[in-house]
């Protein structure tokens, strides 16, 4: 009898808990495909210039050196979640929360960032700055 | 029939009456020490005002939380005052609460029988924390934004558990309206309901058991100890405390005002000077140091584990320092606390600096 009531005991509180421990998880949004965005008129971008656009859900991080290059990363810093800036001084990507460094290319370079920025594919079209997750053809 | 006599009937209070007339405090060198339980609680209460008349006025949500608290601040009635004393009490409420679990651990009073006093008291500081780390949120400011991305960031990295921690946290994958939303919640809900059960529990250990004094005290015989009443000189001296605290908290207020700073911005690179609140600093500043990889081992994971295993050591000191359980001090764990307030204050400073 004791074994019986014991078990209903747990399976009740299981039964309450499961729900709400259920309820309290957000439901997985299943994040919008976007293969590219347009960052804005290449005008908009003159050397040593960078804006941080976002691409579904992220922030992507687009920038002008000041050889007039082009390049685009995950603005989202790969230590703790911050969101990175372009220093055109030095032409590195700095993390200002833990002074993390990144080269153009998104390589981590100094600091605690543990692993590179995603790269995206910056292209220029009718005068327009377009950032893609892949090669554009 | 008085009233008094009515009440006393039904509620017996006259055995209440008895049990404050023999409480007594022990007077001798950490006498003051006993004032800061009861200065925390006070600074809770002032929490608890201040927070509930916030609460009037404030609007949870990305297209409100900022400009609500810039009404409260910029036009209603005092309303700069009230959120001072919110900000204010609510840091001070911290200091305090620190301060009282370091001369309760200096003093040895989580010895037996007090263990879960101790574990009740540990339990309220977590819950302290995260009144703040909630609370930080709440402007929707660019600081509060990113110090909140970082911090959920550092709650994703705990092995196993990260994830879902993460989500449970952000109410999402980024931190965003739905994560002002829980952190209202959790803010002005679940905490202060799980707070006040516990503070509840702690309270009444501390009645049940009464005022600990350290070991070396212990050994004087107790016609040679001194004692004054509780009700009123202890009380009174409490209540003369609190209004000194009222003071300064009033002066700090008005005087040393808390920036509303920018809103937030999804898009805005995080500025430089993202720090979150003063009493996460020394880990804030220990994660900035370490490097990318120690070993085989991220330095980000290495720092959050190393953090979660002193905070399991420094809560189960009770049952761990054997000398105090047998009434001694343990040279060991005097230091282990000398250590830690050390290295707590050093990287707080270095923080700030850097």
């Amino acid at each position: 009898m004791d074994i019986i009531l014991g078990a209903g005991f747990f399976a009740w509180i299981g039964a309450v808990l499961y729900p709400i421990g259920k309820y309290l998880v957000p439901p997985k949004v299943a994040e919008m495909s976007v293969n590219s965005v347009e960052a804005g008129g290449i005008s908009e971008f003159p050397p040593s210039s960078s804006k941080i656009v976002r691409f579904g859900r992220r922030p992507v991080i687009v920038f002008r050196q000041q050889n007039g290059d082009f390049h685009a990363l995950s603005a989202t810093c790969t230590h703790l979640d911050c969101t990175v800036q372009y220093k055109s001084d030095t032409e590195q990507i700095w993390c200002a929360c833990h002074n993390g460094l990144y080269d153009i290319e998104g390589k981590n370079i100094s600091g605690p960032p543990p692993k590179p920025l995603m790269q995206y594919q910056v292209v220029l079209q009718n005068d327009k700055v377009i950032v893609t997750r892949e090669e554009m053809t | 029939m008085g009233i008094y006599e009515s009440l006393n009937e039904r509620l017996y209070l006259d055995k209440i009456v008895e049990f404050s007339k023999k409480k007594k405090v022990p007077v001798f060198y950490g006498t003051i020490w006993y004032y800061l339980g009861g200065v925390s609680l006070f600074l809770f209460i002032t929490q608890v005002v201040s927070g509930v008349l916030l609460l009037l006025y404030y609007q949870p949500g990305v297209a409100t939380a900022f400009e609500s608290v810039r009404f409260i601040v910029s036009k209603v009635e005092f309303g700069w005052l009230i959120r001072e004393i919110h900000s204010w009490s609510a840091n001070l409420f911290i200091f305090f609460v620190f301060l009282h679990m370091f001369t309760v651990f200096f003093a040895k009073a989580y010895r037996k029988p007090r263990e879960l006093t101790w574990f009740s008291g540990m339990l309220l500081l977590f819950l302290a924390l995260g009144f703040g780390f909630s609370g930080y949120l709440l402007p929707w400011n660019e600081l509060a934004f990113f110090a909140t991305k970082v911090g959920s960031d550092i709650a994703g990295s705990i092995p196993v558990v990260g994830d879902f921690l993460l989500r449970l946290l952000r109410g999402g994958d980024e931190v965003s309206g739905a994560t002002l939303s829980r952190f209202f919640g959790i803010h002005v809900a679940i905490i202060p309901a799980v707070f006040t059960v516990l503070l509840g529990i702690h309270l009444v250990l501390v009645q049940v058991q009464g005022m600990s004094i350290p070991p070396e005290l212990e050994k004087v015989p107790e016609e040679d100890r001194r004692y004054m009443p509780f009700f009123p000189n202890f009380a009174l001296r409490d209540v003369l405390t609190w209004l000194i605290i009222l003071n300064v908290v009033a002066l700090l207020a008005v005087f040393f005002p808390w920036e509303l700073g920018v809103k937030a911005d999804f898009l805005a690179p995080a500025p430089p000077g993202v720090k979150p609140e003063w009493y996460f600093m020394f880990m804030y500043q220990t994660l900035r140091l370490i490097p990318a990889h120690v070993w085989f081992i991220e330095g980000e994971l290495l720092g959050i584990l190393t953090f979660m295993l002193g905070g399991l050591i420094w809560f189960f000191v009770p049952l761990l320092d054997k000398k105090a359980k047998v009434g001694e001090r343990s040279k060991f764990w005097n230091w282990f606390g000398i250590i830690l307030i050390i290295y707590m204050i050093t990287m707080t400073i270095w923080g700030y600096l850097v």
